[in-house]
């Protein structure tokens, strides 16, 4: 009976995208959606400690919560004796989901991969695990910045330049331990490419001006930026290889925070319709840019399309503050989603974002599930005051 | 010969520049860092060369602002900094906006003779922004401001190419108070003299 109406859906799926088979984030109860699901209903014994903290993180910030065994759709018991194992049995199902022990690694790792096992073994649910993911961002000491690497939850974190200067706006090269970055070291905003597993980088734009916001297409074939070479700010897209930056726009309002569809065809970007602020998206081989209707959400910027290529996450901006928001990428639902941050970053789940929230004196992340709305901030970096602009790898 | 010298100069910067990244735990999928520090590499210097190295001649520079923007030239690489000569002629801007006040105008003329008076001297305009905006949207707007200044210091008669702009966008504020008052302060662009390196 469930299995029907999850294939009933993803039927429909399939003919109204062509990315439904790559994670999406069908619900087999209810409305779906930014902000219209309710929480898949947990309950764990056994566990305690840190393990227990990681095990809630990982699932909250997927869209589970927690209660007695009695209102759970899913158990899971558990024990960490050093090492973790556990089983999840289905309620309704009558069937054990996962049942595993693990070892090596850290207790951390060992419970974000059974939490990986859990979700990848709920078919229903149609998830993809995240949990063995890593995060990409800006961690300041004022007054300079460096690029850090961490697990999706924050911990685990390296920083990745040791320049003493500026940084900003890492990207992720898709499937790859690469990344994209604005640097100042030399006195210049400068777009470095960075292989992590080498520790090799590469000039990749120093034109006249500034060199900012670069973002690596999905098929890693090209990276869109926003270079002043030409006197404005537009929007340029450059063969990873090198080679000379092709301009998109020729405008002279700004053009800010690039980002790509999954299937690499279209670019979108900040820009602006008149005198307000807008997403517009444009064909990655140029021509006429596209408004993408954001609604009533004023001052929309840093969009980030998600990776079955149902919604476009962006920022917007009022008087009071910041908040995130989520539009079909075919421009139909703005939705805002009641929390107050900056720079959302879709997790390969198409679900789960991570984004900047102010406080006190600097920012800190902090995990959205956008369906549920439920949010949990990520762990800190210590002798850092300010982390932002996450970048999830995909 | 010019070209080989900056050249030559560029791979001192570069070379100079980029400590060590962070060494690594093992466990995969964890990256593998280097314990020593990697300086750019191999085809960054040429890149280097190829892009920013390379004369922008067929741009060509427009003096009609407004329907075009300026091409930016080459930059002055590796020109020692003078942060303190200008610094009276900070030009400030209103909120979310890159347009060049009118009351504001002298210090370009005061820096466009600064020029006249030390012609082999250039001048880097650094554009910033308040905390309000996105960061990104204000990476944008700081260069937007920066080059609203050059085009005025083009106006008045300084040649395009010895003005240089860069964007710090929010991450350079001067007052970091939440008030107005820090806000009026922190939307600027300021002037940095470039010496000729001897």
């Amino acid at each position: 009976m469930r299995i029907t109406t999850w294939i009933k859906h993803l039927c429909i799926l399939t003919t109204s995208t062509a990315f439904c088979a790559l994670g999406a984030d069908v619900t087999v109860v209810g409305e779906s959606g930014p902000g219209k699901e309710r929480p898949v209903w947990v309950s764990i014994s056994g566990v305690s400690g840190e393990a227990l903290q990681v095990l809630q993180l990982d699932l909250y910030v997927q869209g589970f919560n927690f209660t007695n065994s009695e209102a759970a759709q899913y158990l899971i018991n558990g024990r960490a004796n050093g090492n973790f194992q556990a089983n999840a049995v289905d309620k309704y199902g009558k069937r054990t989901v996962v049942s595993h022990a693990y070892s090596g690694e850290s207790l951390r790792r060992q419970v974000h991969q059974f939490a990986d096992d859990f979700v990848s073994a709920l078919p229903e649910l149609k998830r993809k695990p995240i949990c063995r993911t890593k995060i990409a961002f800006k961690g300041e000491s004022r007054p300079n910045s460096e690029i850090f690497v961490a697990d999706f939850d924050g911990h685990n974190a390296q920083s990745v330049t040791k320049d003493g200067s500026i940084v900003a706006a890492p990207g992720w090269v898709s499937g790859r331990m690469a990344l994209y970055y604005t640097s100042y070291k030399l006195n210049h905003a400068d777009i470095l490419y960075h292989n992590l597993s080498s520790g090799e980088r590469k000039m990749f734009a120093r034109y006249g001006g500034s060199n900012m916001s670069p973002a690596p297409s999905p098929d890693g074939s090209k990276v869109a930026m926003i270079l002043s070479k030409d006197g404005w700010t537009d929007l340029y897209v450059q063969s990873a290889g090198g080679g000379s930056p092709v301009r998109l726009t020729k405008s002279p309002q700004d053009e800010s925070s690039p980002c790509w569809s999954p299937d690499s065809q279209w670019i979108c970007f900040a820009s602006k319709e008149g005198e307000r602020r807008a997403l517009r998206k444009i064909s990655a081989a140029g021509g006429q840019p596209h408004a993408i209707n954001t609604g009533g959400l004023p001052n929309p910027t840093e969009p980030d399309w998600s990776p079955d290529n149902k919604w476009i996450a962006f920022t917007s901006q009022t008087r009071s503050g910041f908040q995130i928001c989520v539009v079909g990428a075919d421009g139909k639902d703005p939705t805002g989603l009641e929390v107050e941050g900056e720079d959302p970053s879709w997790a390969p789940n198409s679900r789960t974002l991570i984004f900047a929230r102010r406080t006190g004196d600097g920012y800190i992340l902090s995990l959205l599930d956008a369906p549920t709305k439920q949010v949990k901030d990520v762990s800190r970096i210590s002798g850092s005051n300010s982390q932002s602009q996450p970048s999830w790898a995909k | 010969m010019k070209v080989i010298k900056f050249a030559n100069l560029l791979a001192f910067a570069i070379a100079i520049s980029l400590g060590p990244v962070g060494c690594a735990h093992k466990p995969p999928p964890v990256t593998k860092f280097d314990d020593q520090g990697r300086p750019i590499t191999g085809s960054g210097a040429d890149q280097t060369a190829g892009s920013a190295g390379k004369l922008d001649t067929d741009s060509g520079i427009s003096k009609s602002a407004g329907t075009e923007g300026i091409a930016m030239g080459n930059g002055h690489p590796g020109w020692p900094e003078d942060r303190e000569a200008l610094k009276a002629d900070t030009i400030h801007f209103e909120y979310d906006s890159a347009v060049v006040k009118p009351a504001e105008h002298s210090k370009v003329t005061a820096v466009a003779d600064y020029l006249k008076s030390n012609p082999s001297n250039a001048v880097k305009v650094e554009g910033h922004c308040d905390e309000r905006g996105t960061d990104e949207y204000n990476r944008s707007l700081g260069e937007r401001r920066a080059q609203a200044i050059r085009a005025e210091l083009v106006k008045v008669g300084v040649d395009a190419t010895r003005v240089d702009t860069v964007s710090f966008g929010r991450d350079r504020p001067v007052d970091t108070v939440h008030s107005d008052a820090a806000h009026r302060k922190n939307r600027r662009g300021e002037f940095v003299v470039l010496t000729p390196p001897k």
